[in-house]
């Protein structure tokens, strides 16, 4: 390293403290850690299985991308959520080499998904009553104080909470959600937390282990998942033709956020640059997105805006890709909009197609995928597609990983409740 | 560059009623309080006072869609927005950023007992359950079940396309949402902010989640810092949503100004006995220097041991007169900070005071302070 750019102040081009990325983790369906998962990403390799966790009988959807090397016996989302963010926060503060274990000298900001108490948890409650079950059963149930375990396991603020005392965060943590775009606000809150200078380090992580019984039944009473059980690692086909639904996926990704001369002035290899981020909210529906995608395209323009680069600075789009019918098509439609007709040449490939939906956690999954892809001049392609929409022409860089030079990506996250955030995500910046 | 953040509105929605007016007569008085001792017996509630849902929410579908928690919620952050003459101001709405503090939805109480037995003699369980969760769920009842849909609601009925957050996490939740708006509004990074939080406490999933861990205080109510014979928790239904601002921008605009927010701060010590005192008392000298006679408003829960130490932390404050905000609308969760700093709002803006200090401990993590002034 050039000794100069150690007394160098670095800002970006309006001025902000430039964020740098030091350490990336990842765990999915497709296995523990960055070298498992590139791997498999760039074979094409699907994480998608029948669900063995839970019995599916008589429900239309039975595959999912669920994690099932980590425990034993049964245990709970949060419980599922909390391990695997502690897997993927290892790798990343690992990597950075920042702080000291258990000392990581920054913030913590968490994209969780939403906990309540579950089946198995209510029938030991209900277990120990007698006649009918009502709550005021349950209620006295609780008030013995023999369940009192079940309080701690069942807040939402527990498993960033445990994150936070294992890591030695700094701060008071947050727990966030933005739906399907959680994992990406979480960067975003870390990137204004350094570009504010509050902080000159974050630890960002989005997890999501929430696959069970009631989880995939709400999905599917309101008709979003895919109900193409076979064969499972088929049924996840984002800009195809008979797309059907996503596919739930597990996993966590996090990010060790440093402001830039921090990471320089200690020696830390730079991994890349979150150079800007949007967000819109859709006031239009409560599932659908506005049909013109005017939001979708506003964050993507914030995003570019916010780092100083026009659209054709982008080499590569990590697409929010679900394999709704719905999102798909407003998604493709909106890039359109935002990159004229090179959109036709524009890589854009969905890690859906691969890993399912990973829910809370995708924005930080696809994130950590994104910046690999960067390091590896190697773009994961689009599994399934087999079956071209006419109404989409995109190079979805269809089945086959291809090698490429992707200095910045464009990554989308779409939500319920009309969440739009696109982060655009760099390689280091060439030193002065 | 730091910049001064000011209120410039206020929505409130509580037992009290609605109103900046109703929450300030109660701030100022000493009325009793109205509390539900009957109807989740042996745990008393604050209930909310019915609202005139249509208006603030025009579109039965809108409310149909809703549960109580976010009607309310999506109720009360329109009031704020009334109030910052905002409502109908579509530009302003497009830059409008909002975060809410929330918990998660009501479960269909009978739908789950129903289950429950029914699964004590299923040969099947698991298909059982199955069966029955896709036969019984309302398909929308997710919907209003999702967390960050309150802030979704509020943007759909109110016309909001700026981007929303959902900080979730308890009573932490609120404070880091009332912090995180004030410092991007004081940095720059945001023009003018709707944050807030909703808890309706009128449902026994949520007072199993509590009892399960020891928190609530059964039989009648007493005042939160004279819980000592039987202490814990009165929840509350109330939901408090502010309209923060750049004062460049209020001014410009000519907006009226309730209160400034001058500073928030958040900490979360390890709980063990003397660490909230130590944390508040810490987060209270951050705050910078307190004038005499100033306003304590706190968001302390009645749980046991951490309301007599955040009780220690205000008594180090030159404060004339100390609020607890469980007194007057019980305690509401995620919403119980925002609600305190709207509160406190409340009363700055009628002349009750010229300072206000808000505190706040979680029942179980987190603690959280907050300095507001007269502009």
């Amino acid at each position: 390293m050039n000794a100069i750019d150690q007394t160098l102040s670095h800002r970006d081009s309006k001025g902000r403290p430039i964020v740098a990325v030091t350490g990336l983790g990842i765990i999915t369906s497709l296995g523990q850690g960055k070298d498992a998962n590139w791997e498999a990403l760039t074979a094409g390799r699907s994480g998608v299985h029948a669900i063995e966790r839970f019995p599916t009988q008589g429900l239309r959807t039975t595959i999912g991308g669920t994690v099932d090397f980590l425990f034993d016996g049964s245990f709970t989302a949060p419980e599922l959520s909390e391990k695997l963010a502690m897997l993927a926060a290892e790798e990343a503060v690992g990597q950075s080499g920042l702080g000291a274990p258990g000392d990581f000298p920054g913030e913590l900001f968490m994209a969780v998904p939403p906990v309540e108490m579950e089946w198995p948890q209510k029938q030991e409650l209900a277990a120990s009553i007698d006649g009918d079950v009502d709550y005021d059963g349950l209620l006295r149930a609780a008030a013995s104080q023999k369940f009192k375990a079940m309080h701690e396991m069942f807040l939402f603020g527990t498993v960033a909470d445990h994150v936070a005392d294992t890591f030695g965060t700094k701060g008071s943590p947050i727990s966030l959600s933005t739906a399907c775009s959680s994992g990406a606000t979480a960067i975003q809150m870390g990137v204004e937390a350094i570009r504010r200078g509050e902080t000159q380090a974050a630890l960002c992580i989005g997890t999501d282990g929430s696959i069970h019984a009631e989880a995939l039944i709400r999905f599917s009473l309101l008709s979003a998942l895919s109900t193409q059980n076979d064969p499972p690692e088929a049924a996840a086909k984002p800009f195809s033709k008979n797309r059907d639904g996503f596919v739930m996926g597990e996993g966590a990704g996090a990010l060790v956020l440093e402001d830039y001369d921090h990471a320089l002035a200690r020696g830390a290899t730079i991994l890349g640059i979150v150079a800007g981020c949007g967000e819109r909210g859709d006031g239009f529906h409560r599932t659908r997105s506005s049909p013109d995608g005017k939001p979708a395209i506003l964050a993507m323009q914030d995003a570019l805006a916010d780092a100083g680069l026009a659209p054709d600075d982008v080499d590569y789009i990590n697409a929010h890709g679900t394999s709704t019918p719905e999102n798909d098509k407003m998604e493709a439609m909106s890039c359109a909009a935002v990159f004229g007709e090179r959109m036709a040449r524009l890589p854009m490939s969905s890690n859906k197609s691969m890993l399912g939906h990973t829910l809370t956690a995708a924005g930080a999954v696809e994130a950590v995928i994104s910046f690999l892809t960067i390091a590896n001049s190697r773009i994961p392609p689009t599994i399934n597609y087999t079956t071209p929409d006419p109404a989409i022409a995109l190079d979805v860089v269809p089945n086959v990983a291809r090698n490429a030079t992707v200095r910045t990506v464009l990554s989308n996250s779409f939500g319920f409740g009309g969440q739009n955030t696109s982060l655009v995500l760099s390689a280091e910046p060439a030193r002065a | 560059m730091q910049r001064d953040v000011v209120i410039t509105g206020i929505g409130l929605a509580s037992s009290l009623g609605e109103g900046i007016e109703a929450h300030a007569a109660a701030l100022a008085g000493t009325p009793a309080p109205i509390v539900d001792t009957a109807s989740f017996a042996p745990y008393p509630v604050h209930p909310l006072k019915p609202l005139e849902l249509d208006r603030q929410i025009p579109k039965k579908s809108d409310q149909r869609q809703m549960e109580p928690w976010q009607r309310l919620g999506v109720y009360a952050a329109g009031l704020a927005l009334d109030g910052a003459g905002i409502k109908d101001d579509a530009q302003t709405k497009s830059i409008l950023q909002v975060i809410v503090a929330a918990g998660g939805g009501e479960r269909d109480h009978a739908v789950d007992g129903a289950i429950l037995t029914g699964l004590r003699g299923a040969n099947e369980p698991g298909s059982f359950l199955n069966e029955r969760l896709m036969g019984d769920l309302r398909p929308t009842l997710f919907l209003a079940q999702l967390s960050n849909l309150l802030a979704g609601n509020i943007g759909i009925v109110h016309g909001i396309t700026g981007a929303s957050r959902t900080f979730m996490g308890e009573e932490q939740a609120g404070v880091d949402a009332i912090r995180t708006a004030h410092a991007r509004i004081a940095s720059g990074q945001a023009e003018i902010m709707l944050v807030g939080g909703s808890y309706n406490a009128e449902r026994r999933d949520m007072l199993l989640l509590f009892e399960l861990g020891g928190y609530l205080r059964k039989g009648d109510f007493a005042p939160v810092f004279s819980r000592e014979d039987a202490p814990g928790v009165i929840t509350g239904s109330a939901s408090g949503f502010l309209v923060l601002e750049s004062a460049e921008r209020a001014a410009a605009r000519g907006a009226r100004v309730h209160a400034t927010l001058d500073k928030v701060a958040a900490t979360r010590s390890k709980r063990q006995p003397g660490t909230v005192e130590t944390a508040l008392r810490g987060l209270l000298t951050g705050l910078g220097p307190v004038s005499s006679g100033a306003l304590a408003v706190s968001a302390a829960t009645g749980a046991a041991g951490i309301t007599a130490e955040e009780a220690a932390a205000i008594a180090t404050l030159p404060q004339t007169r100390r609020i607890a905000t469980g007194d007057l609308v019980g305690h509401a969760v995620e919403a119980a900070f925002p609600v305190s700093v709207a509160l406190a709002a409340a009363a700055l803006s009628t002349g009750q005071a010229k300072e206000a200090i808000v505190t706040g401990a979680g029942h179980w993590r987190g603690e959280g302070a907050a300095r507001l002034g007269t502009a």
